[in-house]
């Protein structure tokens, strides 16, 4: 019941430095690090392998120079892999030719900067419907489109305004109308939101996951912030010097790191914003009497009162509705202050 | 003071001691020893050995213009293809503005069509100064123009606008198309990278030589010679001016699937548009510059007033027409500049609103042109400003200088005596003393000193060069001129420098002035100083200094402006008193900038030089000179190339020690 990959990328490279190539085969598409470090090159992604599904937001995180843009700018080939395959709905992205690639970044991808690279002589309606008229569009219809995606995030009334005349949030928002008005089937972010302020920051955060409500793109999400990183994700994928450490859901993510690293991240994170009764509920039907029926996708957070309050413990349930475990107040307490918990 | 003179010579101090006795020694006596040994090739590089340079050139040219050939047409066509390509504009421009359009040639020409008056045309102007910036502008464009009017320079303006219309779209233009093939291709950019900087330090004499040959007397080979004059800095700052164009924003090109001719139309040029415009605001200004020296191969207009009057030593006419170029400067720089500033609307127009509200300036235009021009057929005053009711200034200009010679005569002439007798002439005696032989040498230490084995190699044989090409003495004068220039102008212009960087007052006044300073083109400095110097090596050093000082002053404020404030307050801390500040921690720790800002004095002063070859002085600028007026291609791009080659191993020079200085100071890794 899994969705089918939209984005295959295996075994993709990118080493900075002279005879990057050569070295790169001459190992046979797998030099160590130690390799790199003695040619005097920088291997900027080392071996990435994602496969982003239809539908899903798909996180990068990492923190600053681990390698998380050169790797999203491969998947959308702004720049050319070392070496590595990239599959986009079965074609192979680095051996397509010039047009073929430019009809796919004209029709199905979308990319949205960390500093938001607006054109400054275009206005904000011009800016949206910049891709379209790359594409031929015409006048009218073009600017009917913007005019759609301006409203949508939430910027009607400024069409006529230049960006710098906004704030970094607004100019943001017509970044993401822009990429927007080709309904990409594809969406890239890099960084987004890093350059606003906190607040604004979790502002778009919320615009963010209401838009992604409304339209269910694929998403490859880039991020250096871990909580940002657990607010939005269906799968996070962790990167250090190139090298992709760990990719997993947040909840596994933070229940099972797979190195010290990881779980450096994950220490200072609320357990009960991310754990779902299905993870930490004592599995089997209730011995005796319930206090009424939970979903096993629902956060602890989000039921942690209810569960609290009662002197009984809950059913939990199953999408299908069965009854695949129960929860009772212990092991909510025990979350919630962050004790360790044997799982 | 002990301590700037440690940094500058760290204990090298008997390397230069040494040299520079040695050149004195020889400088000296070359004459002695040459009559004692007889061997007169000591100070005479012999006539046997020189480069057949001149004449290879020369025939080179012949064969250009008279055989060459591409098969299917010849190198004469070409050039008469590209004279087309320019004529034809300018003639419109010119008919446009002035002649009035006619059909027919000479006593039959009929006009079918008169030229916009000169109210439209100063209608127009202010017009474009209210559309880029404000009203304030709009005044100062029409006072600019209504002053030309008014003053009875109208006719000779506007040939020169014509000329600047058309110089300045084909220069910015085609430094722009230049720019774009560089910055894509990197391999034609280092093919054209050399030949700018060339371009940069070669003087414009020398290749207005072979442009006369190859298109004759006129109109068209002024604006050849404009054009290649002006270009070289447009495609600079495109190079310059696509690469700050942010990653990110070349990658939304990419991304939303830009073909290549988008990517570089739609994302890149207009994202570096204002840069770019700082580009077409320089073609301008040199456009302006070259107005004078372009009047000698056929531009009529301003520049040849001027040019007419220095050579007829008509003091007021030279100064008219010289002050209607600064004023035309003036108004262009402005107005170019405010249209690189330029904010677009803050809002649309609102398509609703009626055409004339939307397009009120346009409208505007049209109307007074359309309207000027049938009124023109009951009044002829609206059509050209009547000469009745122009003012002149030439016997006002002409009695001021009459009354400064009458009654300061002596103290000029004791100013100039003074100059003359204490610093120029024994410079002139130490230079022009050098041997040859000697300079080669000592030009090849040098620069193995301060660069290291490739300067040297490369100093040497530049020096040779000018030597072998017979050319040694006129250039001695050169460097004597230029090392003389650059003396005062930073005993002047450093100074002023340090007064600006730490006093804001003065910091305004001093910025004012240089600003002006460097929009004046570089003959009008000429006209007073020859009115009340005279003609001579003094004018031509007052000339030049004036041209020369701006570098001096803007690098040494920047220079003392930059230093760290942390050792600032380290020296305030440890007690020094403003002086000590000054001499022990600001002027050491700017001396990188001030050697660079010495760097551009030079390369300015040197391109002055040329130009005051036109005073008399018997330097490279002279030969140069003379091969213009003889059309002798040969010698003007032997000399101009003697000239250029002076300013690469001052440049070269000058950049290696300022390089080693930062190093010294740990402002560099
Ligand atoms: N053009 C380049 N040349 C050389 N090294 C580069 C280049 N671009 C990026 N790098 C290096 O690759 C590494 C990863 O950079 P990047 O992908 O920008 O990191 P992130 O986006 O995660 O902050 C960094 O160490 C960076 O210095
Ligand atoms: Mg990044």
């Amino acid at each position: 019941m899994k969705k089918p990959i939209l984005l295959d990328c295996r075994n993709v490279w990118k080493i900075y430095g002279a005879q990057a190539g050569r070295v790169h085969a001459e190992h046979r598409g797998n030099p160590s690090a130690e390799t790199l470090k003695n040619q005097g090159l920088i291997g900027a992604v080392r071996n990435a392998s994602v496969q982003i599904r239809q539908g899903e937001i798909f996180v990068i995180m990492g923190l600053s120079g681990s390698g998380k843009s050169t790797l999203v700018r491969c998947l959308s080939r702004l720049i050319e892999p070392t070496g590595g395959e990239i599959l986009f709905e079965g074609q192979d992205l680095l051996t397509m030719r010039d047009k073929e690639l430019i009809e796919i970044r004209r029709k199905k991808m979308g990319m949205v900067f960390q500093h938001f690279a607006l054109l400054p002589h275009l206005t904000v309606l011009q800016n949206a419907a910049f891709p379209l008229e790359i594409q031929g569009m015409g006048k009218a219809e073009r600017e009917a489109r913007a005019r759609e995606v301006v409203e949508l995030v939430g910027l009607k009334g400024r069409e006529d305004y230049y960006p710098r005349q906004l704030s970094g949030g607004q100019q943001q928002r017509v970044g993401i109308a822009r990429s927007l008005a080709v309904e990409p089937d594809l969406w890239f972010l890099d960084e987004p939101f890093s350059a606003l302020d906190p607040l604004i920051r979790r502002e778009m955060q919320d615009e963010f996951l209401r838009l992604q409500n409304l339209l269910h793109k694929t998403i490859v999400f880039i991020t250096h912030d871990f909580d940002e990183a657990i607010r939005l994700a269906d799968r996070i994928a962790v990167m250090k010097d190139g090298e992709i450490v760990q990719i997993a859901t947040p909840e596994e993510l933070i229940l099972n790191p797979a190195t010290e690293y990881v779980e450096e991240f994950t220490r200072h994170i609320p357990r009960s914003k991310v754990l779902t009764l299905g993870s930490v509920m004592s599995p089997g039907a209730v011995a005796g009497e319930a206090a009424g029926d939970l979903q096993a996708t629902q956060r602890i957070e989000d039921c942690a009162d209810q569960i609290e309050a009662s002197d009984l413990p809950f059913r939990v349930l199953s999408e299908g509705g069965t009854v695949v475990g129960s929860i009772g107040r212990q092991i909510v307490v025990d979350i919630l202050i962050g004790r360790k918990v044997s799982l | 003071m002990i301590r700037l003179r440690q940094i500058i010579q760290n204990s090298t101090v008997q390397f230069w001691t040494i040299l520079f006795t040695v050149t004195w020694l020889l400088s000296r006596y070359s004459w002695d020893l040459y009559k004692t040994l007889d061997a007169r090739w000591i100070i005479k590089y012999p006539a046997a050995a020189r480069l057949p340079l001149e004449d290879k050139i020369s025939a080179f040219m012949q064969w250009l213009v008279e055989d060459a050939s591409f098969g299917l047409f010849s190198f004469r066509d070409m050039t008469r293809f590209i004279a087309s390509l320019i004529e034809a504009p300018y003639d419109f421009a010119r008919d446009l503005l002035i002649e009035g359009f006619s059909v027919g040639l000479g006593n039959e020409a009929v006009e079918i069509a008169p030229s916009l008056s000169w109210i439209a045309i100063i209608v127009t102007l202010a017009a474009m100064g209210h559309y880029a910036r404000d009203w304030k502008l709009a005044a100062l464009m029409g006072g600019c123009f209504l002053y030309l009017a008014v003053f009875g320079q109208w006719d000779s303006a506007m040939v020169t606008l014509a000329s600047v219309l058309i110089a300045v779209p084909i220069g910015a233009i085609g430094g722009l198309m230049l720019g774009i093939f560089a910055y894509r291709w990197p391999v034609f950019e280092q093919v054209i990278r050399p030949l700018l900087d060339l371009m940069q330090t070669v003087p414009v004499f020398a290749y207005l030589v072979p442009i006369l040959f190859l298109f004759g007397f006129g109109p068209v080979a002024a604006l050849v010679a404009t054009i290649i004059y002006a270009m070289p800095p447009m495609v600079r700052v495109t190079i310059l001016a696509l690469r700050a164009v942010p990653g990110e924003v070349k990658d939304v090109g990419v991304m939303v699937g830009c073909t290549k001719h988008q990517l570089m139309w739609k994302v890149m040029v207009p994202s570096a548009a204002p840069m770019l415009m700082v580009g077409v605001n320089q073609v301008i200004m040199l456009t302006l510059n070259m107005v004078i020296i372009a009047s000698m191969i056929g531009a009529g207009g301003l520049g040849f007033d001027v040019l007419t009057a220095l050579r007829r030593l008509d003091i007021g006419g030279g100064i008219e027409a010289g002050v209607a170029i600064v004023v035309m400067a003036i108004a262009l720089d402005r107005l170019s500049q405010a249209f690189a500033s330029r904010v677009a609307a803050d809002h649309q127009l609102d398509p609703d609103l009626p055409l004339v509200k939307r397009h009120p300036w346009t409208v505007t235009v049209l109307v007074v042109a359309v309207g000027t021009f049938l009124l023109a057929r009951l009044l002829p005053g609206i059509q050209s400003y009547p000469e009745a009711a122009t003012l002149s200034t030439g016997t006002f200009w002409s009695d001021v200088i009459g009354y400064i010679n009458v009654n300061y005569f002596d103290t000029f002439e004791a100013i100039k005596t003074a100059f003359l007798s204490y610093l120029l002439l024994p410079v002139k005696r130490f230079f022009v003393g050098i041997p040859w032989a000697w300079g080669i040498i000592a030009m090849t230490l040098i620069g193995w000193r301060v660069g290291g084995i490739r300067l040297s190699g490369m100093a040497g044989l530049f020096t040779a060069f000018i030597a072998a090409s017979g050319l040694w003495d006129k250039a001695m004068v050169t460097v004597y001129l230029c090392g003389v220039s650059v003396l005062v102008a930073s005993a002047i212009g450093i100074p002023m420098g340090i007064l600006a960087a730490q006093n804001d007052r003065a910091n305004r006044v001093i910025n004012s002035l240089i600003d002006t300073l460097q929009t004046l083109p570089s003959f009008v400095y000429l006209i007073p100083v020859v009115m009340l110097f005279r003609v001579g090596d003094f004018s031509a050093m007052i000339a030049v200094v004036l041209y020369a000082l701006a570098p001096a002053v803007r690098y040494a404020a920047h220079g003392i402006r930059n230093v760290d404030p942390q050792l600032i307050e380290a020296g305030l801390v440890s007690g020094c008193t403003p002086r000590q500040l000054l001499w022990r921690i600001k002027l050491p720790m700017a001396l990188p900038e001030l050697l660079l800002g010495l760097n551009q004095t030079i390369m300015l002063a040197l391109s002055m030089l040329v130009i005051t070859a036109l005073v008399g002085t018997r330097d490279l600028g002279q030969q140069v000179y003379i091969a213009l007026t003889k059309a002798d291609s040969g010698l003007g791009i032997v000399a101009g190339l003697s000239v250029a080659f002076i300013a690469i191993i001052a440049d070269r020079i000058l950049s290696a020690s300022a390089k080693r200085a930062k190093q010294r100071l740990g402002l560099m890794s």
